[in-house]
């Protein structure tokens, strides 16, 4: 078996300006539990780094935090926030718990999809798009509803998901509030 | 108009930055707290105030800060549980957004009466753009002199920060928020010890609801007696709702407790009535893990009183004929919804976010999503139905947490309120092919084919 770590490759640049950030988040915790600082450190460097985690990376932000590979590994792989493999510049993650699906998510994820030209959980050929279904993210009023980056985009229907998809391909779209 | 105790300040423009809630007034409460009074002094009013944690479970807060270990001499930690994830919930949220420096205010106010210096709040990483409003807001009251080294001049230090989880359901227990902060994954403790003793990195921790910690400020303005006053019994004070679903004007409302739920729902302050005007099904009154509602137990108890929005009437008659208040994620179903298709839609959920510690729930919650989809899918059994009933069964109380609880309770609800419904599935599996199979031919239009009335 051909294990993963060897098929996608990734760039690794940890920038001056990444690491005040990093320095600044550990400046959060007591100085003997930089450990704490683990999930807000791996949120920065995934959104530095195309939105996914090596385990190249991994393993440097193991060394940054002076803890085993291995602690970060156990905690890449629970959170789903956190993605393994490269995804699309644009991640749509929709919401499809009951109160999104009550407004008639599962349309717009067919109709989004289909407009694609890809499947659920599939990227665009051209990297630019990801569509997934997530679990509630919290919008249950202004359903239904996707993230994008940092941002909720809600109360949305056709002609907004259209507007969405022309506004990436436009680079009208925020990914990060930096 | 009922009264605004969280809500109140919200629309004033510019009140999302510190100069604007400060010239209203804001921060008070950390003058008063700091400048007059005992952190043992603040603990009473929040115990008088007869307050109630706000992110489902309904534990008195002023307790919960009486049992914080103050005699053990190490730090203690004061930790606001933001990671509101419950389906249906999205009041936390809104508050954040919105009003940050009030969290900040209680978070000070609190962390004063419970002696914490260093505080956090863990906020889910999914709302990343209020995690940076937080940032900023709390960098505000550094700079303005209310967090830091010896505040207002009377001695008392605070760190806080706010910390981001990053996805994940279970962290909202407050044993697994606490490991998730320590960076790990958050697989929750076995209790106890509890937090109050044993909590963060070891050292004594309470752990509060956003919207409990936003409270704190007006009660230690306004006496915790004058908050007991709101309300009925012991459902002190106002709640914020959640409201989604099929209604009206969805979105977040603050209610003082004892407001009537049919008044909630049908009246033009509130929710305004259905949606397209199409007949009420269901009712979740507090986030997915409670128990459902049928139409007919919804605005009249089984004993045909009025019900309320109290913590008591919402559970009156038990899990047989009542439900919770939870979280207050009030979730609103009319006639074109399948409970089948909404409670696999739960299962999902649940399954998807066991942290897989306990057997009972890491595989019972598979179970549970499986067999529902089969069935919502037209390729059930007719002995499913039990099967379900005896998973869910075996599931509740065998946990660490209650997740596995929150995941057998709306299981167990839809087949005792509707299993009318899954039967239906079962032996008409070419009528729910389609996933809206009951938007053009509502279950009401064919319950005549299952051949029982409901009881």
């Amino acid at each position: 078996m051909i294990m993963e770590k060897y098929i996608y490759k990734q760039d690794i640049n940890i920038t001056p300006e990444l690491m005040a950030r990093i320095n600044e988040l550990l400046s959060h915790y007591p100085e003997d539990k930089k450990k704490s600082a683990l999930l807000p450190v791996l949120h920065e460097v995934q959104d530095a780094h195309d939105n996914w985690l090596s385990y190249e990376l991994q393993d440097k932000v193991a060394e940054i935090l002076e803890i085993k590979p291995i602690e970060v590994y156990e905690v890449v792989s629970f959170y789903t926030m956190f993605n393994q493999k490269p995804i699309g510049k644009y991640m749509f993650e929709f919401c499809r718990t009951s109160c999104c699906a009550t407004r008639g998510v599962e349309d717009l994820m067919d109709y989004t999809c289909n407009k694609l030209g890809i499947k659920e959980g599939e990227t665009t050929v051209d990297g630019m798009f990801t569509v997934v279904g997530v679990e509630c993210l919290g919008a249950c009023g202004y359903a239904p509803m996707m993230q994008i980056g940092d941002f909720y985009h809600e109360n949305l229907n056709q002609e907004k998901v259209d507007q969405l998809i022309a506004d990436c391909r436009a680079g009208k779209i925020t990914l990060h509030d930096k | 108009m009922g009264r605004k105790i969280l809500l109140d300040k919200i629309n004033i423009p510019g009140i999302k930055t510190y100069e604007v809630y400060r010239q209203n007034g804001g921060y008070a409460s950390v003058e008063k707290a700091l400048k007059q009074m005992t952190p043992d002094e603040v603990t009473e009013e929040v115990k008088t105030s007869g307050l109630r944690g706000r992110g489902g479970a309904g534990f008195p807060t002023g307790l919960k800060w009486s049992f914080i270990d103050k005699k053990s001499g190490r730090p203690r930690h004061l930790v606001c549980n933001a990671d509101e994830s419950e389906p249906g919930t999205f009041k936390d949220r809104y508050l954040m957004e919105y009003i940050p420096h009030l969290l900040i205010e209680g978070m000070i106010t609190s962390s004063y009466a419970l002696g914490a210096n260093l505080s956090y709040i863990y906020i889910r990483g999914e709302y990343m753009w209020v995690f940076k409003i937080l940032e900023r807001a709390i960098k505000e009251a550094y700079a303005a002199g209310w967090l830091g080294k010896n505040i207002l001049g009377t001695g008392y230090d605070l760190d806080l920060h706010v910390h981001c989880g990053a996805g994940a359901y279970i962290c909202g227990e407050e044993t697994a928020l606490i490991e998730s902060l320590e960076g790990k994954r958050g697989n929750p403790r076995i209790k106890p010890p509890f937090p109050a003793v044993n909590g963060l990195w070891q050292n004594p921790t309470v752990v509060n609801n956003v919207e409990s910690i936003a409270t704190v400020p007006w009660i230690v303005l306004n006496s915790g007696e004058e908050y007991a006053k709101i309300g009925i019994g012991r459902s002190t004070g106002t709640k914020l709702i959640s409201a989604s679903g099929h209604i009206k004007n969805p979105g977040v409302y603050e209610i003082e407790l004892g407001l009537s739920v049919d008044e909630f729902m049908n009246s033009d302050e509130y929710l305004g009535g259905m949606l397209n005007d199409r007949p009420l099904k269901a009712l979740v009154p507090g986030g997915s893990s409670v128990p459902i509602l049928p139409a007919n137990l919804i605005f009249k108890t089984a004993n045909g009183e009025d019900r309320l929005m109290t913590y008591e009437s919402l559970s009156d008659g038990g899990f047989a004929t009542g439900s919770m208040l939870g979280s207050g994620g009030f979730i609103v179903y009319n006639d074109t919804t399948c409970i089948v298709r909404n409670t696999w839609n739960f299962s999902r959920f649940y399954h998807h976010e066991s942290c897989g510690q306990c057997t009972p729930c890491r595989e019972g919650t598979g179970w549970l999503e499986k067999i529902l989809h089969r069935i919502e899918n037209g390729h059930g059994r007719e002995e499913d139905i039990e099967l379900l009933w005896s998973i869910q069964s075996k599931i509740e109380g065998n946990t660490i947490c209650p997740l596995g609880d929150a995941a057998s309770w709306p299981v167990a609800a839809a087949i005792r309120h509707f299993r009318e419904e899954f039967e239906y599935h079962v032996r008409f599996p070419e009528k729910v092919k389609n996933r809206d199979h009951f938007v053009h031919e509502p279950f009401e239009k064919v319950r005549h084919l299952v051949g029982k009335t409901i009881v």
